[in-house]
């Protein structure tokens, strides 16, 4: 039983040279306030340091909030570097500004799941808890 | 009668009630609340005619790709009615990092141009007359390198600086509360501001050294009052350094300018113009003691707010964008950019840039608002909102003067956490359906018709880390490497750095050399995370 009531660790970040965490940071408060662990990166991370907190927190997840059209690079990236580091099971999944025409070839690489902008709070909660679900 | 709602409020959470009248305007006093257009307090506006005279500027930020793809934009543009070109910059040149810097991977180009050299600052203004366009720059972190590059090129030409006109956004501690992108820690930032400033007073009279901007921190979830608390007491904060580092009021203060978002909340927005200029005017008076009038008067840019677009029906965005445009008019900015209708999802195609740009066009040229200055003014309830919105910035004047200036906020996440608990009240009224909006809560369709976005390819970064490469096997190395060497004893022994820097530029030096030189004396910043 003891497995069951042990919150979700998710790791929330920007990564790139991006400052617009608004949505990020009214993410990360709403999965904190369902009862998800979050460990929040912060501004401007690299791929390599996304990845090695990652590991080192050993979370379930990792959700990157990308506003500045760097997303086809960077995502990419994210999960080379998570399968180089044995750390493949971790679910990557983002959000921002990024165009319909990217969302395929993003989600054909591995990104679990991409929210468009507007999405409400709660469909993000239920995405992250039903993570759980399926572990 | 039964209402729709059991309360009203404005977009900022101010309660409005049915009707204003007289009783609202207890002790306000027309001749110094309200005063003459042209006159203390400016509440009516800075000039007395204002667009009897002049219409306010056309300046729509502009900037993508390379030097050559942003310069054809710029020309697009004031090829078709533009009054002032704003440059855009890509993320690693706001970040002072060169295009070919490991962190830049993936963006060259993407949210504005890239900009990693002089020559790259020629080519972004070719063919363009300086002496006759005035320039915006969207630039702050490394702004004094840009502002450089700008003055280099200029020199170039032949043309003297005193006929160059124009704007560096260069307000930092904005970047710190909101927009996120610095390069040094506070102190070293305001002095390097403090520079320009000084430089501009000396040099370069017809360019404004700042742009105190309150768009980003309303970008970030601000209320219309923290907006303009939190720009103005920025404003008295580069005022007193540079008061303190000997420059008289007068010799600058005329050369500073502000930027205001405009939201969708339409009379809070009028209001909000109105009461930063009698707050200005009222609080330089108060603490300066200026002599020259125009050391008083809040000069504008505003921009339509970003925010309010959504990605849902576009085609929305450009009656969002009008009303908010109509809304600047009727507060009586100086300059104006408003937002095209698919900046949601990407940087702004031809098409919808020139359709934003007509937006104004319609509003200077049919509407016939810009007849009458301050039109509003003397209105029961713009005038009781103007009043709110002074007292509000003023209750946050006080909280800020106690915890010891806004540097000292800053470091404590003061700023940072206001606006994010403000940000989250109107994240959750949205999912409330209190603030109803078009597209998204209501009348939802469920097919999406998508419009064009402008792509940015790969070969922009490609191209420009080639170029980056060429210019480092074309110069001087030795030349470089002492000009380097001059800016850093220049930041270390607390010169003004633009003379080392303009020479730098020459010398062929880098932007992100010249930054990375520069964090070597200055050090960085960590921002205080705040959640």
């Amino acid at each position: 039983m003891a497995i069951a009531t042990t919150p979700i660790r998710v790791l929330i970040g920007k990564v790139g040279l991006d400052g617009h965490d608004r949505g990020v940071k009214l993410v990360a408060r709403a999965l904190r306030d369902a009862g998800v662990e979050i460990i929040y990166t912060g501004l401007h991370q690299t791929p390599e340091q996304i990845v090695t907190t990652a590991i080192q927190e050993d979370v379930q997840a990792i959700g990157l909030s990308i506003h500045s059209g760097a997303h086809n690079s960077l995502f990419p990236r994210v999960l080379q570097l998570l399968k180089e580091q044995g750390a493949g099971d971790v679910t990557l999944f983002g959000g921002g500004i990024i165009p319909d025409d990217d969302v395929p070839r993003l989600k054909a690489a591995g990104v679990e799941m991409l929210f468009r902008p507007a999405t409400p709070m709660h469909d993000i909660v239920d995405f992250v808890k039903g993570l759980r679900v399926e572990r | 009668m039964n209402e729709r709602k059991s309360r009203f409020s404005s977009l900022s959470g101010l309660d409005i009630e049915r009707v204003y009248g007289p009783d609202h305007l207890k002790g306000w006093n027309v001749e110094q609340d309200l005063g003459q257009p042209g006159s203390f307090p400016y509440t009516r506006g800075i000039y007395p005619s204002m667009y009897r005279s002049r219409l306010w500027t056309m300046r729509q930020f502009a900037g993508f790709g390379s030097a050559d793809d942003t310069n054809r934009r710029f020309k697009y543009l004031l090829a078709r009615g533009q009054t002032g070109l704003s440059v855009a910059f890509d993320l690693p040149t706001l970040m002072g990092l060169d295009a070919d810097d490991p962190m830049a991977r993936g963006e060259v180009g993407h949210c504005g141009v890239a900009i990693s050299s002089l020559a790259d600052m020629e080519r972004l203004f070719d063919g363009i007359p300086l002496d006759q366009v005035t320039t915006s720059m969207t630039i702050n972190g490394p702004a004094v390198v840009l502002f450089a590059m700008y003055l280099a090129v200029a020199e170039k030409r032949g043309i003297p600086f005193n006929r160059l006109g124009g704007t560096i956004q260069n307000d930092i501690l904005k970047e710190y509360i909101a927009q996120k992108e610095w390069l040094f820690p506070p102190e070293p930032h305001i002095a390097i501001i403090v520079d320009t400033i000084a430089y501009c007073a000396a040099h370069v009279p017809k360019w404004h050294p700042i742009s105190i901007s309150g768009y980003h921190i309303r970008e970030a979830g601000s209320t219309a009052v923290q907006e303009l608390a939190f720009t103005l007491y920025d404003g008295l904060t580069y005022v007193d350094a540079a008061v303190k580092s000997g420059l008289d009021v007068d010799a600058f203060a005329p050369q500073l300018s502000f930027f205001f978002n405009v939201h969708n909340d339409f009379f809070e927005e009028i209001a909000k113009f109105r009461a930063a200029r009698r707050l200005w005017a009222r609080e330089m008076e108060q603490r300066y003691h200026p002599k020259n009038p125009r050391s008083l008067q809040l000069r504008c840019h505003a921009q339509t707010a970003g925010c309010s677009l959504t990605a849902q029906q576009p085609m929305n965005n450009v009656v969002r964008t009008t009303l908010q445009a109509l809304a600047a008019v009727l507060g009586g900015t100086q300059s104006l950019h408003t937002n095209s209708m698919d900046e949601t999802l990407a940087l702004p195609t031809e098409e919808a840039v020139t359709l934003a740009l007509r937006t104004q066009q319609v509003i200077a040229s049919e509407s016939e608002t810009v007849n009458c200055v301050d039109p509003l003014g003397g209105s029961y309830f713009v005038e009781s909102l103007t009043n709110r919105l002074e007292e509000g910035a003023r209750d946050y004047f006080r909280t800020l003067d106690r915890m010891g200036g806004m540097v000292a906020a800053i470091e404590q996440g003061f700023p940072q956490r206001e606006i994010l608990d403000a940000s989250q009240r109107y994240q959750r009224e949205i999912e409330r359906q209190e603030r109803p909006i078009v597209g998204v809560t209501d009348y939802v369709e469920q097919e999406t018709r998508s419009i064009p976005i402008l792509k940015i390819g790969s070969e922009v970064e490609q191209e420009q880390v080639a170029r980056l490469s060429d210019l480092r096997k074309s110069r001087d190395p030795f030349k470089m490497a002492g000009s380097l060497e001059e800016v850093q004893e220049t930041a270390a022994c607390h010169q003004n750095l633009l003379p080392a820097l303009i020479d730098a530029v020459k010398a062929k030096a880098t932007l992100g050399e010249i930054c990375a030189a520069l964090k070597e004396v200055y050090g960085t910043y960590r921002e205080p995370v705040v959640l």
